[in-house]
């Protein structure tokens, strides 16, 4: 049997989340009062020493993340917090906005402590809107307590946060399109470089976090348990907070140690497939993500493995879908978010989604030649290599996916 | 002979001093326009940002009215038109799609009991049916969405029909 863990939950249910007394209580703002007595450089050793990846999705390492950051030369750095968890299937984030708010401001004190930032930014999407007064409170008063301000816990350190709003737009969970958001802005991303991190909001340094990212740093400055180090397998260390929903019994958030198989998740966690019902495939990663059928489920959930299975950790999310529909019904669903997601400034994304769209539609109607599926090909591998941003690049990982997984799907009668 | 002029807005007292207080909320600052636009679209009982309180947004801010139109151009849960009371939004994204059975019933009862299709109004403008990508509630499907609240587990005919009672 497996079991969830508590190691970022820990604190779930467990203080009263409008209480900033409350919060330390149970020993909030102890790690920041640690992290300011640390050489910074020693905050980032020690993430890297258990090999924290980013939990945004693309997975960089986050103690290299913010050691680049700090060496960045540049007036009043800024970290931001990406709250936007757009992708589809993911809502881990939700969970720590909502259970935790106060361990996530925390976070990004110390994420500006160590980078050597003035202002923190927490963008969140209008979807959760519902927790903005939650998050407003634990910011005024970690600033009532001095926690948030200047010459915070007398170490002559200045920084203050500021909350900002998405408005429905997945493309904003983009670096430069999430930066033209917050400068009040439309969203559509630009060309890079310049990197966000030597010019990003408002031409400043930016050190951009996912929140699950965030949340990690104060429980590891207090863990002398070593528990996050001895959790997980190989060079998946730690705990991965995970969204699982689709066909299951029991969907919802876990907290799981990497290493958790598949299988586990699904039949024991997310109390397998409703109606017992046969698994036709699993999503990875949300709509960006990749696809596997149901030889995955003995696989262990870490960075290796999966990879080597051909799916990603991404952002943590798992689709688990029954054999009710069938795989290239998902993929016109799936389709469908970019389609409607896609920004439409750059020609291969806003041609491209539009063109598989109606090719996955004419594979429905059995109306495709082996021509419109060479075509389908070529389209998403132009797509992944010349979009202007992430979005595009990344909207066919699920269709490359599904051709390399169920090719019988796309072999279809039709001539030349 | 130069005085300070308190300009005058086409706008109601009563409205202008809650766009005011929206302002104030988010310090005045114009880098704050998407969130300022989420709030004062709310004002409205048709949700929605009518073109006098985009030029007073814009000059309260100091801002090009050209941006505050391509911010509600831009972002989905912004409207610079009129929408329904109560626009009710279905999830079409897949996490909530798969759910076959459920997705059906929810979409067949309410556009039954509202007798509109997907992206249509009701005739006295009281309801829209219309699609939206993930909402992060894929937990809790199947669920709506409406004026920002989201309604989950809406697995039988009975909770549609009660949930639609409860709006007035
Ligand atoms: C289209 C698109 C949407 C994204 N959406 C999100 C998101 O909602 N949340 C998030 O944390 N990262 C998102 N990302 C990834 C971020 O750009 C960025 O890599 C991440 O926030 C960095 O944080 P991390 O290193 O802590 O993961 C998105 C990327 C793209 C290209
Ligand atoms: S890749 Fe897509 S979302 Fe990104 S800039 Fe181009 S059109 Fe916009
Ligand atoms: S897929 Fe419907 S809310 Fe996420």
């Amino acid at each position: 049997m497996s079991k969830c863990i508590k190691f970022l939950t820990r604190n779930f249910g467990q203080y009263d989340t409008s209480s900033i007394g409350s919060y330390m209580n149970v020993g909030g703002f102890q790690a920041l009062r640690k992290a300011v007595s640390m050489d910074p450089e020693k905050i980032c050793d020690l993430i890297a020493s258990v090999k924290v990846r980013g939990r945004g999705g693309a997975e960089y390492p986050l103690g290299r993340k913010w050691s680049q950051a700090r060496s960045v030369v540049g007036e009043r750095k800024v970290v931001v917090c990406n709250a936007d968890e757009g992708e589809t299937t993911t809502f881990k984030d939700r969970e720590l906005i909502k259970n935790d708010p106060f361990n996530l401001i925390e976070a990004l004190i110390i994420a500006g402590y160590v980078v050597g930032a003035t202002d923190g930014y927490i963008y969140m999407r209008a979807e959760y809107a519902c927790y903005r007064p939650l998050l407003l409170n634990a910011i005024r008063q970690a600033r009532n307590y001095g926690f948030l301000g200047e010459n915070i816990l007398g170490k002559g350190f200045n920084f203050d946060l500021h909350l900002y709003s998405g408005g429905g737009a997945y493309v904003c969970g983009e670096g430069t399109a999430l930066i033209r958001s917050i400068e009040g802005k439309a969203g559509r991303p630009r060309m890079k470089p310049p990197f966000i991190k030597v010019s990003g909001l408002f031409a400043r340094p930016t050190c951009l976090n996912n929140v699950e990212s965030l949340s990690i740093v104060p429980h590891l400055l207090m863990d002398d348990e070593q528990i996050y180090a001895n959790s997980g397998v190989g060079e998946s260390i730690g705990t991965k907070m995970i969204s699982v929903a689709g066909n299951v019994n029991n969907p919802g958030v876990f907290e799981i140690p990497f290493g958790t198989t598949v299988r586990d998740i699904i039949y024991n966690l997310a109390g397998g497939i409703q109606h017992d019902r046969e698994i036709q495939l699993i999503q990875f990663g949300g709509a960006s993500g990749k696809i596997a059928d149901a030889s995955i489920l003995d696989t262990p959930y870490t960075y290796d493995d999966l990879r080597a299975a051909g799916v990603m950790v991404g952002s943590g999310a798992l689709l688990v879908i029954d054999q009710r529909t069938s795989v290239i019904d998902f993929l016109r669903m799936n389709q469908e978010f970019f389609s409607d997601e896609s920004c439409g400034q750059c020609t291969p994304c806003r041609e491209g989604n539009l063109h598989i769209k109606i090719i996955l539609d004419k594979i429905a109607e059995h109306k495709a030649t082996a021509e419109d599926i060479r075509i389908m090909a070529t389209i998403a591998k132009v797509m992944s290599m010349s979009s202007l941003c992430g979005l595009g690049e990344t909207a066919q990982n699920t269709l490359q996916s599904a051709m390399l997984t169920f090719p019988e799907v796309f072999e279809v009668g039709g001539a030349e | 002979m130069l005085t300070a002029q308190t300009k005058v807005y086409p706008l109601p007292d009563e409205l202008q001093a809650k766009i005011d207080l929206v302002l104030e909320s988010h310090d005045n600052d114009p880098t704050q326009i998407v969130g300022i636009l989420l709030e004062v679209q709310e004002l409205n009982e048709r949700h929605y940002v009518p073109e006098p309180v985009a030029y007073y947004l814009a000059d309260r801010l100091s801002m090009p009215v050209t941006n505050v139109f391509d911010c509600l151009n831009f972002y989905s849960e912004l409207s610079s038109k009129p929408r329904a009371k109560y626009p009710i939004q279905v999830c079409s994204s897949p996490a909530c799609r798969v759910n076959v059975i459920d997705t059906k019933r929810l979409l067949e009862t309410l556009e039954n009991l509202l007798d509109i299709k997907i992206g249509e109004t009701t005739y006295d403008g009281r309801f829209t049916l219309e699609t939206t990508t993930c909402y992060g509630a894929c937990d809790r499907a199947p669920s709506v969405r409406i004026n920002g609240h989201i309604y989950d587990h809406l697995d039988s005919q009975e909770k549609i029909v009660a949930l639609l009672r409860s709006l007035t």
